[in-house]
């Protein structure tokens, strides 16, 4: 052992040496761990279903993300039987797969919110938004009734989803060139949606925040929150009845 | 040194004039063109900076940059340091105690959206950990590499730069959070471009940090350099990977992150373990090895305990990262081996806090009479504590109860109030007196109540913590006899009111003491001495120490 550390000397007096060796050191750990998830196929199993997010849902995440909503409420249900009696189905990878960045969280300082799409009706989450203690009494939610005065900017759209097909979202073209066209359609009840609804399926197209003439970022964070752990059909997995 | 000849001096005053009224005009154009208002507020900030430097540059013009006497260690950039730390402690905190109290009474989020706990959750957690952490260690590395080094510090303007530099970057990132300019990776959001002047700066701070430990006089490199060595290096990689991005646009603010889903949660939560592993940790074990043997005035204990743990402590922090995805759609492996690899962290971290702490040996009466040896010792107490609990919770089981809670939030808390803040602390007051000539601290008594009332706002924090994270857990998972989940979660949220209460008075009580620190740190400066009553034992009487009679005796 004493000429192990006799020959740390040598190490100690080369600064050069010391910087290399830790660099070597450190580095290891990350590369054992992290460069597999990249071509281990079973790391992210594709799932039926998952798609990217629609304009709308995707300027909703946007808000999100801008809001800081991951500092209290987590994206990710474990497979435990509470959880998945709270919130639903725990989470798969491919769920997530299209998420620039993840938005996991690590903290339930609010509950799970893997599953809240479908969970809750328009008016309560508008309800909830501007102020939270209206339908949820003991909520110690921060209030953000300012999305409703703010509407939603069209024309960059086409950039972030741009931006985002650079890092690996599979848009299309054609997603890119109707980004515009299909975030101000998503909000309308009305709109033609039949070729939105082909590129993008089970996307849901109306009013979300019960001002038709308007969209507001309102309707964007209502739209995201809707859509939110909707893309896949848990119940076709589920165990059934054999035919007889 | 020859003074250069006016001629080229004005010219070369000129030319940089110039330059930075340049760069003023390019940033004022990049807020006209900027894609976003918080793009533009940015650019602004960036250009006041520049205009202050134009202002400087010109000031400056008739005499050359006066770095201290040759014949003396190069502090002015330190005594900076020392100050930002202070600031931006007390700002950090008291930030920490607003967004507890938000948790508390939510009518504190004030209906505004600049002052939402979404806003100011990352403004405390950058201003704690790279605003108060980052000036204490970029001011302690340069007060310890010079030292240990017996060598001024190369590049004197650079080693100013990074100062500066760093500051900017704070004021960038925090105004940046506040607009909801976010990457939302937890302790690394700022965006793509804040990012990327980070990484000048640090860059620059490797290079004045190697340079001085390559003029160094003394043969070795001593121990505290290693790990900040390490801990530069391994930041750099960290943030350099963690932040890869693609803009949306050159001259807006918004960024996608170049990883999705899993493979993001992985990279960001290898940079966020090691955050913790080499900002909080290498980087305050430096600090530890220079300032516990100088006021203990011991050698350190034991020269091999340091070569065996700084070696396995660095090469096994970086693989404890999945244990914050543990049951998560993160595949069973890389939590399995982030488990192990976080147990048998825990052996490396005590055998920092066994040679911090046995450096006392002979000199453990220091305890009663010292109180920074006090701090130190208490800021050992909680690196040990800490460092079993972070192992014990990263057990998948265990960690089936605490991830989510409370409980993490209390862990660390015990790390950061406990050994960041309390090392740092005793650091700030081993450094002011010589740092600015003094002979001694305005007041020890002073800092013997900022040990107290730190110590007594941990132990509130950390304890209702654990409390509000244990009972958190059991109540989510807590089944009824009919088979149904007992408690609604907003239940939960409702139970943890008494915690997020009493959180807050533990919060009070620690920037209580930091603005103790500030204030005793200030008269310091000023040059005041506080007459007190000396901190130490009873006065030796020579009167009293005989037999009480001598007729007796006989």
């Amino acid at each position: 052992m004493t000429s192990i550390y006799n020959r740390h000397k040598v190490i100690e007096r080369n600064v050069t040496l010391l910087a290399v060796l830790s660099f070597v050191v450190v580095a290891i750990g990350g590369i054992v761990e992290i460069a597999p998830l990249f071509w281990i196929d079973s790391t992210v199993v594709k799932v039926e279903g998952v798609r990217p997010h629609t304009p709308l849902e995707l300027v909703g995440r946007n808000i999100y993300i801008r809001e800081g909503c991951y500092n209290c409420h987590s994206q990710m249900i474990r497979p435990f039987r509470d959880e998945t009696e709270r919130y639903g189905h725990y989470s798969l990878a491919a769920e997530s797969m299209y998420d620039h960045p993840f938005q996991w969280g690590s903290q339930r300082t609010g509950p799970d919110l893997a599953r809240v799409g479908g969970r809750y009706s328009d008016d309560w989450h508008v309800q909830h938004m501007t102020n939270p203690r209206a339908v949820v009494p003991e909520s110690i939610m921060p209030p953000y009734a300012f999305l409703a005065d703010r509407d939603v900017q069209t024309d960059a759209i086409g950039k972030h989803l741009t931006a985002l097909r650079r890092v690996g979202v599979p848009y299309s073209d054609a997603d890119i060139s109707k980004a515009s066209a299909d975030l101000a359609l998503q909000g309308d009840a009305d709109a033609d949606s039949a070729d939105f609804l082909a590129r993008y399926p089970k996307a849901q197209v109306r009013d979300f925040d019960g001002d038709p003439k308007r969209l507001t970022e309102l309707d964007a964070v209502i739209a995201y929150l809707q859509s939110i752990g909707t893309a896949v059909d848990f119940n076709a997995a589920a165990a059934k009845e054999q035919p007889r | 040194m020859q003074t250069p000849p006016v001629q080229t001096s004005m010219q070369g005053t000129f030319l940089k004039s110039a330059g930075w009224f340049l760069l003023v005009l390019l940033l004022l154009a990049g807020a006209v063109v900027a894609a976003d208002a918080a793009f533009a507020v940015h650019m602004l900030i960036v250009a006041g900076a520049a205009a202050i430097m134009l202002v400087v540059t010109l000031r400056r013009s008739d005499q050359a940059p006066a770095y201290a006497d040759p014949a003396e260690y190069d502090d002015e950039v330190i005594r900076w340091g020392v100050i930002a730390t202070v600031f931006w402690g007390i700002v950090g905190l008291l930030v920490g105690v607003v967004i507890a109290s938000q948790l508390a009474w939510p009518l504190l989020n004030l209906n505004s959206e600049f002052t939402t706990f979404g806003r100011l959750r990352p403004l405390h957690t950058s201003a704690v950990i790279f605003a108060f952490g980052g000036n204490a260690l970029i001011a302690t590395s340069f007060y310890v590499v010079q030292r240990t080094c017996r060598a001024r510090l190369a590049f004197p303007t650079l080693a100013r730069f990074v100062f500066w530099g760093y500051q900017l970057f704070i004021v960038l990132a925090a105004t940046g959070y506040v607009m909801g300019v976010t990457a939302a990776r937890e302790y690394a959001e700022p965006e793509w471009y804040v990012d990327i002047w980070l990484t000048i700066v640090w860059v620059s701070y490797l290079a004045v940090y190697v340079a001085t430990i390559m003029r160094r006089s003394e043969p070795h490199i001593y121990v505290a350099n290693w790990f900040y060595l390490s801990f530069i290096i391994t930041v750099a990689m960290l943030h350099l990977v963690n932040n890869l991005s693609m803009p949306v646009s050159l001259v807006g603010s918004k960024s996608y992150s170049a990883f999705a889903g899993v493979q993001d949660a992985l990279v960001q939560w290898w940079y966020g373990h090691n955050a913790v592993g080499f900002f909080l940790t290498a980087g305050f074990l430096g600090m530890m090895y220079y300032f516990v043997p100088k006021q203990a005035e011991r050698p350190v204990y034991s020269y091999r305990l340091s070569i065996l743990h700084f070696w396995s402590l660095i090469f096994l922090y970086i693989w404890a990262g999945p244990h914050h995805l543990h049951y998560t759609a993160l595949p069973d492996w890389a939590q399995t081996l982030g488990m192990v690899f976080s147990i048998m962290l825990w052996m490396p971290s005590w055998g920092g806090m066994i040679n911090g702490l046995m450096t006392l040996n002979g000199a453990w009466d220091k305890i009663r009479t010292d109180p920074i040896i006090r701090m130190m010792v208490m800021a050992l107490a909680f690196y040990g504590m800490s460092t079993f609990e972070g192992p014990m919770m990263s057990i998948k089981s265990v960690n089936s109860l605490s991830h989510y809670t409370n409980w993490t939030i209390g862990h660390v808390h015990s790390g950061a109030l406990g050994w960041n803040g309390l090392i740092t602390f005793s650091a700030l007051y081993f450094m002011t007196p010589r740092l600015w000539n003094r002979t001694r601290l305005y007041s020890l008594r002073l800092v013997n109540w900022h040990f107290w009332l730190a110590t007594l706002g941990i132990v509130l924090y950390t304890a209702s913590m654990w409390v509000a994270g244990i009972t958190q857990g059991l109540m989510w998972r807590e089944y009824g006899k009919d088979g149904y989940l007992v408690y609604a979660f907003v239940e939960v949220v409702t139970a943890m009111h008494p915690y997020y209460i009493m959180r807050v008075s533990g919060g009070l009580l620690y920037l209580s003491g930091a603005l103790v620190m500030g204030w005793n740190i200030r008269m310091t400066i000023a040059g005041k001495l506080r007459t007190e009553a000396p901190m130490s034992s009873p006065v030796y009487d020579p009167a009293r120490d005989r037999p009480l009679s001598p007729v007796l005796a006989a």
